[in-house]
Formats: C-alpha cells, structure tokens, sequence
C-alpha cells in the first residue's frame, strides 16, 4: 500500500478507537503516525512470527502516551489481531493506554516519559558487545525532552559510539499543557543535540520520503548515534483538530469522526 | 565486601560472558582486573543513575546479565523509577548493586547514608533483595544472583567488615542460614549487622540466655520457613539492621507476622531512628548513636525478658 494512503487509514483508526473508548492522547498519536507508518511499513526488520527475533530492529514509543499509534501499525504488521485492537483499554486487555511490556511487539514499558532512551541505549550497547547487526529507534516527544534522563542518555549515546541508535523527537511543539516554548524552552533543539556529538537532522515529520530517507542515513552513513528532530503539527491530518492542543485531551464524537473521515479521503 | 564483589565478578566474567559491569563513576582501580580483561563488558557511566539503570534494562532485554554498581542512595532512591519501570516491570535480570549501605560512609554526612533502600525498594514487585554479612556471603549472593534470573538488589557494606563465616556459606535467596543454635531466642542479624548480632549472643550466652544466631540476609523474599518455626519456639525475635526502623527488616518481618496471625509482641527490632543522622562521626560512632550497639542491645533483650 501505498505509505501515505496506509498512514490516513492508520490516522482514521486511532481517530475511532479515541472515539470509541473516550481515551485521550489523540492528538500526539496523529502527530507521530507518518513517522510510525514509515518505520513499519519501510524501515524496520521484524518478523511478526518471531517477535523475539534476535536480530530484529527494535522500535522503542518512548512517548507511550501515543499509543494507538503503536498498536494499529503492531495490527497492520500483524503482531496482534483485529480483536486485540478492539479490546483497547478494556478489562483483561493487553492494549492499555500506555504500551504494556507484556504486549507482542512491545519492546519496553513507557508511559512514563525519559525512560526509552536509556533503555535505548541499552539496547544499542548489547547489539555492539554481542556483534550484533540490528539498529534500535527510539520515538520520543518533545515534552518527555523536560526530563533529566533524556539529557544523561544524550551523553551517553554519543560516549559510547551508538551509532546504531536512531532517535526521532515528534517536535509538535506542544505539550500537556501548553506551548513547549513557554513552559521549557527546547530551541534550538537541534544545536543541542548536535553540542553533545548526536549526527543531527531535521526534517518535515510527515513527509515519508524524508523520514525514510532520515532512517537510511542514520543506519549507512553515520558514524555517531543520529537525533532527527522532525518537525510535526500536533493533531495533524484532520483540519480541526491540527495545532489545537484541546485535543491533547478530547475525544471526538460520532460527527467529528465522520468530518475526518472524509477529510482523510478515506 | 567491595573488594570481594570486584574480585568475584571477574572470576565469573571468564565464563559467563553475558555479564556486564555498569557503574556510576565509582570504583577507582577497584575494577581494574576485570576492565583488563574484559574491556567490552565494563562501561563507566558516569554520574547518571538513572540511564544507567535504563542502560541496564536493555542489555537484560538482550540477553545480557548487566550489574550496576555505585553508591547505595544514588543507585536506588535516585532511579527509583528506572528500578521500578525498566527493570521490575519487565521482570529483567538486572543486579542492582548499592555500595556503601546503611551507614558505612556515616562521616560523610547524610547525602551518602542509605537507611531508606530496603523499605522503598521492598515494595516493588518481581524484586529480589539480598543483603550480605560478610564477603564470603557476597561472593555467594552474587553467584545465587546470577543463577536466579531475576531482578536483585545487593545491598553491600563497605570493606573491612569482619569475617563470620570460616568458609563460603551454602547461601540461598530467601532462605535465612542458621549459624548458632540456641534455645532461648532468637537474634537476627541483617547484612553487615550480623557481627553485632553475634556478639549479643555471645553476650547473653555469659548470663546463661541462649540464642540463634541467624544470618537473615534476604528482606525480600522473607523466609517463611524459618520465620514460622522461630515465632513457634522462641521467646523474642530480634532484629538488628543499619537501616531505618521505619520499612525495614523488622517491619517487614511485623507485617508477616500480622498476615500469619502470629504474636507479633514477640519481636524486638534494633535499627535507625526517624530522622536525618548529622554530626554522628564515623560508622563506629555512628552505630553506637542510634543503639547499634551489642551491649546496649543485650542489655534492652535482658530487660525484655524478665518483663
């Protein structure tokens, strides 16, 4: 399929099963998806009937706020089935509102942001003592950037050559609460990443191309650990819901799901 | 016991090569050996307990059997959250080393006493936490460590902690080593307290009152067994911890005791105080500030049993 088309039909299904559990995050999972989709579909070498593959890429959602999006590419991948995505943040369901280690395909428990970089760069180090030739992503937000153990691993990356290690900060420049800017200044972001000896590159976070083309860089060309800072628009796809921080939280009714199903040319 | 840990470590590195040295900028030559022989397997991490921690819990994902080391308040009040969320959580093989316990670097001040370790990190599930006497019990809790495969804590003293075994105790996780018996009551000794433990017995021993001497090292899982037979013969069951009272050992031990409907007035806990230790001097000093002291102690358990 074709990765812009698998993206908005991915964005419609994590605009429903908001819809339908009334469980909020919508916002931050739509402006992470391209980025999402594109590891999935593109990027990572995975093999669903092995999912504890030892050579297999590992994908961390270090902001596992955005879960959704994980679980309907884990669905789309087939790492879980139609049923299990139904059963989202139902009683005995594994697909709760924050990535569950438990979960197939789950590569470790976030939620609580600054926890997948670290973890990370454990991954990274043990593909590099084992001789191993996989590479680790990570997917962080820009807020989980506030948290002091994402600034000691982006010392620790770089220290101990990870150059297989690919980072994306989704750079929506929005968090909880408010403007990123106005609550802990992150710019220049980039420079600072680049300060601490990361291969930098920013990109447009929704332009598929350029993320592929981001991820083929940082796994043939460098020879530090790669930050992308992917600039994104929180919400984006739908037109009322882009760069309207609300929906950090809301839920969109029965209408709002069929406007974005059109505006989504689904 | 630092001493005991590097020197054992290196030894079992030769021939399990999953094992990983982590530690948080600590350790000046201590690992000098192993780095020698293993550069790939020790990483320096510099003053970040809590990457570390992270660090370690994608190495365990991996396969490998990673070992963080640094001193005991900054490698699990500091990352508490790293202990909790990227090791326990995910049930990894994380060994957790804290150097410096209780109050073994008491003249340094309270930034760097740890009598809070135990308590906060019993209640995480899936962990395992483990407190040696003396190096013959190191070198034995981590080879038991290791084989369990499961997220531990160590909790370590210093050095030059005096020798109670005369050879490697058979040391299980969870199982406490009787090393005295004696009629009376029974005195337990937790991690590097178990010398004073001893010279209570000792003591009482001199006024015709007999104890076991029990080398309780695990917190976590508590033995059940032991625990069942003591509170079935004996009169008192003390505790002796450098940890404060408030969580620790002896808590847990009461809260047992509550959850088995057995006589909790039967136990006797020795340990800190509900408040931050300043101006107490060296370990020695320290120790006998808060009553960690055997003659104090026996003298408290003499009391007791007359009333």
């Amino acid at each position: 399929m074709d990765i812009k088309k698998l993206s908005n039909k991915l964005r419609f299904r994590i605009i429903k099963m908001s819809h339908e559990t009334k469980a909020p995050h919508l916002a931050s999972s739509l402006s992470c998806i391209d980025i999402v989709a594109t590891l999935y579909e593109s990027v990572l070498k995975i093999k669903s009937k092995n999912p504890k593959w030892e050579l297999r890429d590992r994908f961390i959602l270090s902001k596992g706020h955005a879960a959704t999006a994980l679980y309907v590419a884990l669905q789309h991948k087939k790492f879980i089935n139609e049923k299990d995505l139904k059963s989202y943040t139902k009683k005995k369901s594994l697909l709760e509102e924050h990535p569950s280690p438990k979960l197939q395909g789950v590569e470790a428990a976030t939620g609580s942001l600054g926890h997948g970089l670290p973890i990370g760069c454990g991954i990274s180090l043990s593909a590099k003592i084992k001789k191993k030739n996989f590479m680790t992503y990570v997917l962080m937000s820009d807020g989980e950037c506030n948290e002091g153990s994402v600034w000691e691993a982006a010392l620790f990356a770089p220290a101990k050559k990870l150059n297989n290690l690919c980072v994306f900060v989704d750079y929506n420049k929005w968090q909880a609460t408010g403007k990123s800017k106005e609550i802990l200044n992150l710019h220049p972001l980039k420079e600072k990443f680049k300060n601490f000896g990361w291969n930098t590159l920013e990109i447009n976070g929704h332009d598929h191309k350029a993320i592929f083309k981001a991820c083929m860089i940082a796994k043939n060309k460098s020879k530090k650990p790669t930050m992308i800072i992917a600039n994104t628009i929180k919400g984006k796809g739908v037109s009322f819901m882009e760069d309207d921080n609300n929906w950090h939280y809301r839920t969109p009714t029965m209408h709002e799901v069929i406007k974005a199903k059109k505006e989504l040319k689904l | 016991m630092r001493n005991e840990f590097a020197k054992t470590l290196t030894e079992l590195a030769k021939h399990n090569k999953d094992i990983v040295l982590l530690a948080g900028d600590i350790g000046n030559k201590l690992f000098d050996n192993f780095k020698a022989k293993y550069p790939d397997r020790f990483y320096n991490c510099g003053v970040a307990e809590a990457n570390m921690t992270g660090v370690a819990s994608g190495l365990a994902s991996s396969g490998l059997r990673p070992i963080t080391y640094t001193i005991t308040p900054f490698n699990t009040a500091r990352c508490f959250e790293q202990i909790r969320l990227d090791v326990c959580y995910p049930n990894l093989p994380v060994i957790i080393v804290g150097t410096g316990s209780g109050l073994s670097y008491a003249s340094l001040g309270a930034t760097h006493h740890s009598m809070e370790d135990i308590a906060i990190l019993r209640t995480l599930p899936n962990l395992q936490i483990v407190c040696p006497a003396d190096t013959r019990e190191v070198r034995a809790c981590i080879i038991e460590a290791l084989k369990s495969n499961k997220p531990t804590y160590i909790r370590l003293g210093k050095k030059g902690e005096p020798k109670i075994h005369k050879k490697i105790p058979k040391l299980k996780i969870g199982k406490g080593l009787i090393l005295k018996k004696g009629k009376d009551l029974a005195i337990l000794g937790v991690g590097n307290t178990l010398s004073i433990a001893k010279e209570c017995t000792e003591y009482l021993a001199k006024k015709n009152i007999f104890a076991d001497l029990i080398s309780f090292h695990t917190p976590k899982p508590l033995d059940s067994k032991l625990l069942g037979s003591l509170f079935k013969s004996k009169k008192l069951i003390i505790i002796i911890e450098e940890h404060g009272l408030i969580g620790g050992v002896g808590s847990a031990v009461l809260e047992w005791a509550n959850l088995n409907k057995k006589d909790a007035s039967k136990v006797i806990r020795f340990g800190g105080p509900d408040k931050f230790l300043t101006g107490c001097g060296n370990q020695k000093e320290a120790r006998k500030l808060i009553g960690l002291d055997s003659k104090k102690i026996s003298l408290k358990i003499l009391e007791s049993i007359k009333k």
